[in-house]
């Protein structure tokens, strides 16, 4: 670890405090429909939907119109994928995807999860990316915020019904939020050499090709919205997706600006703004603490080969660009794992055993520090709820969270959404190690082995999209079990969280009492890092020990598989 | 269900047609205009053909050549993907170190695109020896020219310091 290394991480880290605060206040605005400046596109779309944006939805309702637009999104997404070849901005020729890739993709881009099983630049149509995939992550990101603010109302208000209108925060959110932030980011990538253009490939005199594209405008999306998906396959560790240490701290920032802003909005939409500060401070606990270890695990490189010659103050290179280098590399494996972002400018698979197992281990913990656009606040409110149940159990009064009383209910729903994750990813592992068709996607001999596997299923259960990448996705078997994985991670969480959001709404907010536990102090900021680590992460351990942890220790002694 | 199907449609058409294509494609000619040379690859153009990209590694055989980073896969320009313990690993970076000692990590271990278009400052020193004896050039006439070709870290502070070899190639001009 370096000084310089340390100070770019600070500088970025604090770029991204100081963004959050304006930012969390405009998407509040956002939400309650201060801002009304493309008035004239709104009325179109509502008028055209048969939608009133002002008539408020009951949680069933909400939950209903967003798996509308989620079905007919993942419909035409599958459709506009298997007739590639027939559609226009094709310039490479490329033909339709097969079935299982076409269903997996649909499934991981309208999810929010952007698990790629194939390569953009000889896979995917311009059009495939700039009017299917790019607009599901538009709409996917501006879903899960959706979601987000439909809960924080149900925590806000006393005694009603409606949760806000999806329509309106749907159509809100893309236009006023992602929209105008895309429109900048993509504009500053651009100026720093990401592609933005329709033609195809550039020939080499001599042999060779450059793959070009509409590559900014999508790489701006898919980091603001948490989505992640690369336009081209090695993602923004490709020099044309990530060029240059500018565009690199910009993506950085990108990934974490809008999860983090979402707790101040959250804050001031309940209308106490240190309860927004401290869901903030435990993200940000998890994202420093997770930074230093896998920044020291990656400088402190690869014993066998140091041994063979390298020299060890470089650190483990391998997977990794020398215009990012170590610290800039460990900080974006930490924050697009803990984002649920899932983009990558360096390989997770080849960093050290360590250096992966923090990544992998922020998925595990589900997807909350500070998780996806939306999706990080909601799925952080769900271990809020179950902190104040535990505290609740320890003194033995019942749990209250800003007013309203947290009961069996909302804590078996709570559980049930917790609990999703990883009866996912130790599922589907433990199948996928004893069948010999999964068995052979996995690269690595060894504890390796069953890291790629652990991690391909945390990443879709989780709605990351980042991967081993060594291990063989593009499989019928892989493709179907992990799209399930991606839907299960999703909605099987949503809807208890909305059906939370129903219950929590009705409920009046009484007034805090001498006896309210404080949610607000550094008191119960521990207490959240606990149960999120306990309940969100103690699951993992056995396995993990067998993957990650056992590899270290064969590292450490200098065996290879 | 018609009340509940309508806005599904019409706010994925909307969207479709106004994040799809409207905007991309609007946004598209801006970037043409704004920034031709970027938008388009920044494509590396001598005696009007294009020879590469300044973001794009590319190999030229030969001693007499400074080298990108090695590639992680026979088949291509890739990553190599490979554990940590992977004994295909361990012999690739042996072989590539060579008995050296303090090899720049770099300079024998593949890059996360397999396309890096830069090296490490102390890995371009190490070829500069190799290339000045294949060229017959003076070793301090080469670590001058590298010494040119190094870029620092963006604002004294960001990314690495770094040399981009096919720029670094060009200068040097056919052997």
């Amino acid at each position: 670890m370096t000084l310089i290394g340390w100070a770019q991480i600070a500088l970025l880290l604090t770029l991204v405090l100081a963004t959050a605060v304006p930012l969390g206040r405009y998407i509040a605005a956002v939400a309650e429909g201060r801002v009304r400046i493309l008035h004239p596109i709104e009325a179109v779309l509502y008028r055209a939907a048969g939608v009133d944006p002002a008539q408020g939805m009951g949680w069933q309702r909400y939950v209903l119109a967003m798996l509308a637009l989620n079905a007919a999104g993942f419909l035409l997404l599958y459709v506009l994928l298997r007739a590639q070849a027939w559609l226009p901005l094709n310039p490479q020729g490329l033909p339709g995807l097969s079935p299982w890739l076409a269903f997996n993709t649909a499934i991981s881009f309208v999810t929010n999860t952007n698990w790629q099983a194939y390569s953009g630049e000889t896979a995917m149509s311009h059009f495939s990316q700039m009017a299917g995939l790019a607009v599901q992550n538009f709409l996917s990101a501006a879903t899960g915020i959706a979601l987000a603010l439909a809960l924080t109302r149900a925590l806000a208000a006393g005694g009603v019904q409606a949760l806000g209108n999806f329509w309106a925060d749907l159509v809100r959110i893309t236009l006023y939020l992602l929209l105008p932030l895309t429109l900048l980011l993509a504009l500053l990538l651009v100026a720093q050499g990401v592609p933005q253009t329709l033609t195809g490939a550039a020939a080499i005199e001599g042999g060779g090709a450059i793959p070009l594209g509409p590559a900014a405008f999508q790489v701006a999306i898919k980091q603001l919205g948490t989505n992640g998906g690369g336009f081209f396959g090695v993602n923004s560790a490709h020099p044309l997706e990530n060029p240059t240490a500018i565009a690199n701290l910009a993506q950085l920032w990108a990934i974490l600006v809008i999860p983090f802003a979402l707790t101040l909005t959250f804050g001031r939409m309940v209308g106490d703004r240190r309860q927004g500060w401290a869901l903030f401070a435990v993200m940000m606990v998890f994202v420093i603490a997770g930074t230093a270890l896998t920044y020291a695990a990656e400088a402190a490189g690869n014993p066998p080969h140091i041994a063979a010659g390298l020299n060890p103050a470089d650190g483990n290179m391998e997977g990794k660009e020398v215009r990012h280098g170590i610290a800039m590399s460990a900080l974006w494996a930490v924050a697009t794992t803990g984002a649920s972002n899932g983009s990558v400018n360096a390989m997770h698979d080849s960093f050290t055993p360590l250096g992966g197992l923090v990544p992998m281990f922020l998925i595990q913990l589900g997807e909350v520090l500070p998780g996806g656009v939306g999706s990080g606040l909601y799925g952080m409110l769900i271990f809020v709820l179950l902190a104040v149940f535990v505290a609740g159990l320890m003194v033995g009064r019942t749990p209250e969270y800003l007013g309203k009383k947290i009961q069996a209910r909302e804590v078996k729903l709570a559980m049930l959404a917790v609990l999703v994750v990883p009866a996912c990813v130790l599922g589907f592992s433990a199948l996928a190690a004893l069948l010999p068709v999964a068995l052979a996607s996995v690269q690595d001999a060894g504890p390796h082995g069953l890291s790629e596997i652990l991690y391909a299923y945390s990443s879709a259960a989780g709605n990351n999209g980042s991967a081993f990448a060594g291990f063989g996705a593009d499989t019928p078997f892989m493709n179907t079990t992990l799209g399930i994985a991606m839907l299960l991670g999703r909605y099987a969480i949503i809807v208890p969280v909305l059906a939370i959001a129903g219950s929590l709404a009705a409920k009046p907010r009484a007034p805090a009492s001498s006896g309210s536990f404080p949610t607000h102090g550094p008191l119960f900021v521990g207490l959240l890092c606990g149960v999120i680590l306990i309940l969100g992460g103690l699951q993992f351990l056995p396995a993990l020990f067998l993957g990650p942890i056992a590899e270290q220790f064969a590292l450490l002694a200098g065996q290879t598989f | 269900m018609w009340t509940l199907l309508r806005p599904a449609l019409v706010m994925l058409g909307g969207f479709t047609l106004l994040l799809g294509l409207i905007v991309p494609l609007g946004f598209t000619g801006i970037a043409q205009v704004l920034f031709p040379q970027a938008a388009n690859g920044s494509l590396v153009v001598q005696d009007g053909q294009v020879v590469g990209s300044d973001l794009i590694a590319r190999r030229l055989e030969g001693a007499a050549w400074f080298q990108p980073r090695p590639s992680g896969s026979d088949a291509g320009a890739a990553p190599s993907n490979l554990g940590p313990t992977s004994a295909a690993l361990l012999d690739a970076v042996r072989a590539r170190a060579d008995g050296g000692r303090a090899v720049p990590a770099d300079a024998a271990t593949a890059s996360g695109s397999g396309l890096d278009p830069h090296v490490s400052p102390a890995n371009a020193a190490l070829q500069a020896a190799r290339v000045a004896a294949a060229r017959g050039l003076p070793l301090a006439q080469l670590q001058a020219l590298v010494e040119r070709h190094t870029e620092g870290r963006a604002l004294g502070l960001l990314g690495e310091p770094r040399v981009n070899v096919l720029r670094l190639n060009l200068a040097l001009g056919a052997p």
